[in-house]
């Protein structure tokens, strides 16, 4: 074990620990921008630079070892000073663009730059902006947006193992892009959102169907994905009754992981083709009827049919789809009032 | 699974076989390939190159049905070479001899020759897996969906037991779930042959269990009928009605044309969906059920871990939830159940169910548990069978290579495999009806090898007319080096030019699972 002051703390951790971790394990907060627990660390954004006793730069805390003795300073003027300069170098280069940015309130970089008093200028020079990469179909990439943290080509490579993105060019013209350059749609990525999941801007957005502010949202809820079988934990985000996106849970099994269904496939809740009311045939086609009525005429064919032909004229398909509680009371219908165990699902299709 | 996701990124090696994980699996996929990066060793077993050949150091592209000559190779080269683990076949199994024994006639040549792969890589893909005691094989319906489907899990099996590499951490025998809640719906007593728990229906102490539980006289003592049997009583009358939770059968199920003529033989079908499905279309009643975000309730997903689900949203109009519309008609037939809210219910699974004996909500509320959860205080079990196996010695089941039901001839030459896409799930109800989904993949496709288009005269983007001894569909071709030369794929989930039309009802004598990864095709070109 190594020990280090941090802000006149006395911390103790294990060798390899970083100074950003160290401080963490303490509830002292140094502010990131490209960081993120599950990726190798970057030290892109330098915003987590600390002061060292006897190194007179200020070190990345994030790259940074802890060593044994040190004494580390997260706040001070000096360390104010930078985190602002930095900031205002990124903000130098992005639109202005909080009025009608739909990533406000949600923005690691706007959160900063209020923190640290960084102030947009009222008459910034006119930039021509690049046009919104829009050839996916379920996010947009907005270049001048992007601060060059690296996270999304990280989760790509290092979380999602497709490398689709990487950084092209060299100096003030580094930028994220993709082989060739035709468009996100014509490059190899599988629109997992991992990296959309993780910008920290606007640069990453879903598209949704309707614009939000973060301050609008009803309520968002913790559930299992309703698709494949990993059971990955994602957060609801409701607006008006409706889905309007997906957040992956970072404390579950798939530690913040989604794919393109779990991520974006949420569209279906609210289609116009949701069944709404119970429905009885008729000729060809269906009538609609209240639930009092269609259940009474379940319950009396079913107890009808089952008079005349006894248990083993009645079957049932159970699903794979619903739930624990959906299932066991299926079975317990079949079994306890039809008093036959003809009942199965799709586990083998 | 035996094991649970998180240890993937420990194992040493990870064999894939009949497993599209990427696409199907797509969050363990992306783990497996981190494992990778990290240097594991991966072996994938598949006719087509999925995604996941790519990182893979041995990469075995075998004939669709082959899966138990495969592993009978491997089998047979850690026999020949010695590589088994005997203290683990010594201290944790029994009837090693005769598995073994059962391959006496077994050369690796002719696995090799059967699954027209090299020898040496069946070698090596063996000799890599006996190599470690973290090795996980990770598998799904490519294994399972097949005549010889016991077959291949006992094999699986097999292979696993005979390197120890079951039973403990970062290891395992794991079957890949492909939906939301199979594994809970299996849990729960969606089977012919138990009830909750894996209770057996055909146990006298069970069934009285049951009985006095429910409050209930005269439970059958019988199995019941599997999917595909139910389906051939229709046809010949005896089952009269069926009712459909949350399923889409017209789609996904075997030989199409089979099935829908044993759904109109019925006198009452009753189906419960969010849509209406193509089985809806069928039915008599149809219920509108509540979808996943509109209720609250519980999911077991592929590592047996128990869940939340909860409700987010109210249901359109007025969709119930499924046990809801499920209790009213209890209620209406005489029973009443003694619960109002998914809560209770699960109480009373927990009460009947000792595999989830310590289970409520409470406790899953922010972390599911994994079952075995034996009561309140019980942790929950992220690898089975730790110490002895849950039938105390581990049984090694002598296994032999069968053909598939069909094989490709002449008037049939080319094996059709089907399976699913990232960009789809199932019957694409829920799918289908996502606009950036469909933009990806808006319709149907047959693959084929460059080799067997330019023989068949067909080209990308052509239509040609797939015929099987059962029926017949048009759709789109799509050239790709990705499949072997003769074998042809299809994804399942398009209702138009659906796959099943084509597939094969032959069943697995066990487990009634019928062989919808094998069956002889012809293709046309269209005029």
């Amino acid at each position: 074990m190594i020990k280090l002051i941090i802000d006149g703390v006395a911390v103790e951790v294990e060798k390899g620990t970083s100074i950003l971790d160290a401080a963490r394990s303490v509830n002292i907060k140094i502010p990131t921008l490209c960081h993120d627990d599950r990726l190798k660390p970057s030290g892109a954004c330098r915003i987590c630079g600390v002061e060292i006793e006897g190194s007179s730069e200020l070190q990345a805390s994030c790259t940074t070892p802890a060593r044994e003795g040190m004494v580390v300073r997260t706040q001070s003027d000096r360390i104010r000073a930078s985190r602002k300069q930095l900031l205002e170098l990124i903000w130098e280069d992005h639109p202005n663009e909080c009025l009608s940015c739909q990533k406000a309130g949600e923005c690691e970089l706007q959160d900063l730059c209020y923190d640290y008093g960084v102030e947009a200028e009222g008459f910034a020079p006119l930039k021509v902006r690049t046009p919104l990469e829009d050839s996916n179909p379920f996010y947009t990439f907005d270049k001048d947006k992007c601060i060059l943290c690296g996270k999304c080509v990280r989760v790509c490579e290092e979380l999602q193992g497709e490398s689709a993105i990487h950084f092209v060019q060299r100096g003030h013209e580094t930028a994220i892009s993709h082989p060739f350059e035709k468009g996100m749609a014509y490059s190899t990525c599988v629109s997992c959102g991992n990296c959309v999941e993780v910008c920290p801007t606007a640069a990453l957005m879903p598209k949704t169907e309707e614009k939000f502010r973060v301050w609008d949202i009803d309520k968002k809820v913790r559930t299992t994905c309703s698709y494949c079988g990993v059971g990955c934990q994602l957060d609801l985000v409701v607006k008006d009754n409706k889905v309007v996106r997906v957040d992956a849970a970072r404390d579950g099994e798939n530690e913040g992981m989604l794919c393109v269904k779990g991520k974006f496939g949420y569209s279906f809740l609210s289609h116009e083709d949701r069944l709404t009311t119970p429905l009885i045939r008729e000729g060809d086609g269906f009538r609609e009827a209240s639930w009092d009525e269609a259940l009474d005429l379940v319950a009396d064919r079913m107890t009808g049919i089952y008079k005349a032909h006894g248990s083993e004229a009645f079957a049932a398909f159970a699903s794979a789809r619903c739930t624990n509680e959906d299932n066991y009371v299926l079975q317990k219908m079949v079994r306890g009032i039809f008093k036959t165990n003809n009942i199965d699902h799709c586990a083998r299709l | 699974m035996t094991n649970s996701i998180k240890e993937v990124i420990h194992n040493e090696v990870i064999f894939v076989i009949g497993s599209n994980t990427t696409e199907n699996h797509p969050v363990i996929g992306a783990l497996m390939r981190r494992a990778v990066k990290q240097g594991a060793r991966l072996i994938v077993a598949d006719p087509r190159r999925i995604p996941l050949a790519r990182d893979a150091h041995i990469y075995l592209p075998i004939q669709p049905g082959t899966n138990v000559a495969l592993l009978n190779g491997m089998i047979k080269t850690i026999i020949e070479e010695k590589l088994y683990n005997e203290d683990f076949i010594r201290e944790r199994t029994t009837d090693f001899n005769a598995m073994a024994g059962a391959l006496k006639d077994c050369s690796v040549a002719r696995s090799a020759e059967i699954c027209q792969v090299p020898e040496e890589d069946i070698r090596k893909a063996a000799r890599m897996y006996a190599a470690t005691r973290r090795g996980g094989i990770y598998y799904a319906m490519g294994i399972t969906q097949h005549t010889s489907g016991t077959d291949g899990v006992y094999n699986v099996a097999n292979l696993a037991m005979m390197t120890g590499n079951v039973g403990v951490e970062f290891a395992g025998v794991n079957p890949l779930r492909g939906q939301s809640n199979v594994q809970g719906s299996c849990d729960l007593g969606g089977l012919p042959d138990v009830y909750p728990g894996y209770q057996k229906v055909t146990d006298e102490k069970a069934r009285r269990k049951f009985e006095d539980f429910w409050g209930v006289e005269g439970l059958s003592p019988d199995l019941g009928l599997t999917l595909p049997k139910m389906v051939d009583q229709a046809l010949e009358g005896k089952i009269k009605m069926i009712y459909v939770m949350g399923e889409n059968p017209m789609v996904s199920d075997p030989d199409l044309n089979h099935f829908e003529a044993a759904i109109d033989e019925l006198d009452f079908l009753v189906v419960q969906d969010i849509f209406m499905t193509e089985t809806a279309l069928k039915a008599d009643v149809v219920l509108p059920a509540a979808a996943f975000a509109e209720k609250d309730g519980s999911f077991t997903n592929t590592e047996r871990r128990v869940q939340r689900i909860r409700k987010a949203l109210d249901p359109p109009g007025q969709a119930k939830a499924d046990w809801w519309i499920l209790n009213e008609l209890m209620k209406r037939m005489g029973y009443h159940n003694a619960f109002e809210t998914p809560e209770e219910i699960m109480e009373e699974i927990a009460a009947c169910t000792p595999i989830y004996g310590g289970i409520d909500y409470p406790r899953i509320d922010k972390k599911g548990l994994q079952w075995p959860v034996k009561d309140k205080d019980h942790p929950g079990t992220p690898f089975l069978h730790k110490e002895r196996f849950s039938r105390g010695l581990g049984l090694f089941k002598p296994v032999v290579y069968r053909e598939s039901a069909e094989m490709a001839d002449e008037e049939y030459p080319l094996i059709l495999t089907t399976g699913r896409l990232l960009y789809h799930y199932h019957t694409r109800s829920m799918t289908g009806r996502v606009p950036g989904l469909n933009e990806v993949v808006g319709e149907s496709y047959i693959e084929i090898s460059p080799d067997t288009a330019s023989r068949f005269g067909v080209g990308a983007g052509e239509r040609v007319k797939v015929s099987s001894r059962r029926g017949e569909i048009e759709i789109k071709v799509k050239v790709t080096r990705n499949i072997k030369e003769d074998v042809v794929f299809i994804p399942f989930h398009f209702a138009d030019a659906a796959v099943n039309r084509l597939t094969n009802v032959a069943l697995d004598p066990i487990a009634d699972i019928p062989e919808l990864k094998v069956a002889a095709v012809r293709i046309e070109k269209m005029a």
